[in-house]
């Protein structure tokens, strides 16, 4: 089955006229989201960059029904939007949120779970780039291992992050939730793929797409969907899917000695010593090993 | 097409035109990005092949695709040089702006 | 109209099922819990067509309305205490997005100490958040309030949401007999929910928006107004209450006695009630005492505080709250409103209540007894043990 493309997708633009920093991989995610969704995409985008940069009055750059809702309240607003649609009588419609990384995994985290619990018919992405960018580049719980931050800096004692990314795919799928998956805008045939996919099961949806920040990774602006390839490539993303109970992995892991460029070719880890980024090549391996033998002895 | 666009209605706002409440017609905008770029990437429509992968690829949207050729809207494109970088034909260059 | 004997929850959620909110969303605390559970029942039972959601917190309670409201139904949701303050962030959000939101509000103790009873700590340190505030003395008036508080909030010229405070334990688990309207005469006189605040699939809106410098000013103001509009309504819409249901109520405030009151209790919710049966054994004692019962906190009764006292000479506000480093929030209130309206009344705080502690007819003689020498201190009712 053949997913959505450039060239069947809507010519039209819901999210346009922003004021992202150039080369946003979030706000790339979102614009092409709704593009998948159309016209009748409800989003919810909590206080967070996509908010910020979307919905400075008088200038809305939503072409749809879009609203922001508190830091730690986009999925309980997005329940509450269901219902309220519901209510109405009105059928045809997607509700959609978008939230950050620290929106989602920590903020956000317990709406989150208790919208899954309820399974309720909305579809959740989270847009990760890896630290709390809107307020300039914090620690979030999904910033990665060994990545400077403006709160876990580069210091002569402590270098950096020295927790590793949450696994939230795996908590969220621990919900039961009907579908689940990770993305990269570095790959968004795969990630239209999983939004219209989204679009067409019913209960809560959870879509987690890597979305580089060249302003908090240190990176060059026109480099944003090369690294969200690249870290998918050298194994450090993993693109996966959890539909009916079952993990799927979409990709394998192409070039995994790519990791050196990727870690070298950003800012915030030119403190790394070969020695961490051979830690982060361990914690990788180890990684994509459990899942084989969790496969094999699933008999997959 | 639907796209958020600029709009004049409105220059002043004042207690007497303003929304009775945090809610207003959607995609309005009233300012432009352009000032944001120090280089544009410029197309040679020559060399375009049509692919969309600039378009899709562009996180503001400012790529059109009109009879099959990439073009820009320099209104809103902040000069990121996504489109520039993942162009397999070579059919995009980032020039400075002066 | 049936009547019924019920606790204040009760009461209140037959109130709110008479409405017909499209959503409820609430999470459970003490002792706001029957009001849920009935909701709950009813929805079980097929007697109310509601969404009942269960929320995983009183955060989301809040944030699940708004989003409710922002859809454009009618919403109800219901909290207390610790709870109140847990969703503290989203009731300024629900009044600067002017969402007329309905929530009862079983006023309770905050912690710490933990306590569970009544006491108003929690409420009158959310005056300030834009929600209107309305205190209720008995199970009739918060049945009623239920049924106005919809009517006021979604007024046109007041979009402000609405919460109806009543006394944990002493108003919410106390029974009484109150009469029950008919859905019919309900319908009658609060239409459904019509609003253009709200998500409109066919001609977009974006909602909830961000107004920088220039711009943010016009909107708090436009919520003041909206507050301040209250003023207004609240007094139609309770003469229209009464046509229909036979029932008045007395606007912003309550006076008791108040036309030749030298000695004046202020105070609100169900105290009030003991307030005004010592009045009146005072009253045949001939001592010329009177209560002034504040119904809504906000919008706040500054003129009709001050043109009740104008006679007054000692008045006292009893409160079940405290300020921590001023003294009790309404005794602030009321001194504001009285500075150069001409009343030349002293005025003194008796702070009592506190985590459920009862206050008998003995301590309020007590007040009256003390105004008599015009005291102006800030005071504390139940720091002896006993």
């Amino acid at each position: 089955m053949s997913g959505p493309t450039a060239k069947t997708i809507t010519e039209d633009e819901y999210f346009y006229g922003h004021k992202a920093c150039a080369g946003c991989g979030g706000a790339l995610a979102v614009r092409i989201a709704l593009k998948v969704l159309g016209r009748r995409a409800v989003a919810v985008l909590p206080a967070g960059c996509m908010s910020a940069v979307g919905f400075n009055f008088p200038n809305l750059c939503f072409a749809n029904n879009a609203i922001i809702s508190t830091f730690a309240g986009t999925a309980s607003m997005m329940t509450g939007i269901e219902a309220g649609l519901k209510a109405r009588g009105l059928s045809d419609y997607t509700v959609v949120g978008f939230a950050g990384d620290g929106g989602t995994a920590d903020i956000g985290l317990q709406a989150l779970s208790g919208c899954i619990d309820r399974n309720d018919d909305v579809i959740y992405i989270c847009y990760d780039n890896e630290a709390y960018m809107n307020t300039g580049t914090q620690k979030s719980s999904l910033t990665p291992f060994g990545a400077s931050t403006t709160t876990t800096p580069a210091g002569s004692i402590v270098r950096g992050n020295t927790r590793e990314k949450k696994d939230l795919l795996r908590i969220v799928a621990a919900h039961g939730i009907p579908y689940a998956a990770t993305a990269s805008v570095g790959y968004l045939d795969d990630y239209m793929m999983k939004v219209e996919k989204a679009s067409r099961i019913r209960g809560t949806k959870f879509i987690h797409v890597l979305a580089p920040c060249p302003t908090g990774w240190g990176a060059r602006t026109d480099m944003t969907v090369e690294l969200a390839r690249k870290a998918v490539d050298t194994g450090l993303w993993r693109l996966e899917e959890f539909e009916n109970g079952e993990f799927r992995l979409n990709r394998g892991m192409s070039d995994p000695a790519g990791i050196r460029d990727y870690i070298r070719s950003q800012k915030r880890f030119a403190h790394l010593t070969d020695e961490d980024i051979a830690h982060i090549e361990r914690f990788r391996d180890a990684r994509w090993k459990d899942d084989a033998q969790g496969r094999s002895e699933r008999g997959l | 097409m639907i796209v958020p666009r600029l709009t004049s209605d409105i220059s002043v706002w004042s207690s007497d035109n303003l929304p009775s409440s945090t809610c207003y017609r959607a995609g309005t905008l009233v300012d432009v990005n352009a000032g944001w770029r120090t280089v544009r990437p410029v197309i040679n429509a020559g060399l375009c092949k049509g692919c969309y992968r600039c378009y899709l690829h562009c996180p503001d949207g400012t790529i059109r695709m009109e009879s099959g050729k990439a073009s820009v809207d320099y209104d809103f494109c902040k000069g990121c040089g996504i489109c520039a970088r993942i162009c397999s034909f070579g059919c995009i260059s980032m020039e400075v702006e002066r | 109209m049936t009547r019924a004997f019920v606790s204040g929850n009760e009461a209140f959620a037959q109130g709110i099922s008479l409405c017909r909110p499209a959503v409820i969303s609430a999470y459970p605390i003490t002792p706001q819990t029957i009001v849920v559970e009935r909701l709950s029942e009813m929805v079980a039972d097929g007697k109310l067509v509601s969404d009942f959601i269960h929320v995983e917190s009183e955060h989301s309670a809040m944030s699940c309305a708004i989003g409710a409201s922002a859809a454009g139904v009618r919403v109800f949701t219901a909290t207390s205490s610790q709870g109140l303050l847990y969703m503290a962030e989203c009731l300024p959000y629900a009044a600067g997005g002017r969402f007329p939101i309905v929530m009862m509000n079983a006023d309770r103790s905050v912690a710490l100490p933990w306590n569970i009873y009544g006491d108003q700590s929690d409420s009158l340190s959310q005056i300030s958040s834009g929600w209107i505030q309305f205190y209720a003395m008995n199970a009739q008036e918060a049945l009623d309030m239920a049924i106005m508080a919809y009517r006021i909030a979604e007024d046109p010229s007041v979009s402000i949401p609405f919460m109806v405070n009543l006394d944990g334990f002493n108003l919410t688990h106390t029974y009484e007999n109150v009469d029950i309207p008919a859905q019919d005469a309900v319908d009658g006189f609060l239409p459904p929910y019509k609003t253009d605040n709200r998500i409109d699939l066919e001609e977009p809106v974006n909602m909830g928006f961000s107004a920088g410098p220039a711009y943010n000013t016009l909107f708090k103001m436009g919520e003041h107004q909206g507050m301040l509009n209250a003023k207004c309504a609240i007094p139609a819409i309770e003469d229209e209450f009464f046509k229909v249901f036979g029932r008045g109520y007395t606007g912003l405030v309550e006076k008791h006695r108040l036309e030749d009151a030298e000695l004046v209790i202020i105070t609100l919710g169900c105290v009030s009630g003991l307030c005004m049966d010592v009045t009146d054994r005072l009253r045949e004692e001939g001592v010329r005492a009177g209560v002034l019962r504040i119904r809504y906190m906000r919008p706040f009764p500054d003129e009709e505080v001050s043109s009740a006292l104008l006679g007054a000479k000692a008045v006292c506000v009893l409160e079940k709250d405290v300020s921590f480093g001023n003294a009790g929030t309404v005794f602030g209130e009321v001194r504001s409103a009285l500075y150069g309206s001409g009343c030349s009344c002293t005025v003194c705080n008796r702070i009592a209540g506190l985590g459920g502690r009862d206050i008998s007819s003995d301590d309020i003689r007590c007040i009256f007894e003390e105004l008599r020498d015009g005291p102006s201190d800030v005071r504390f009712i139940g720091g002896q043990t006993s």
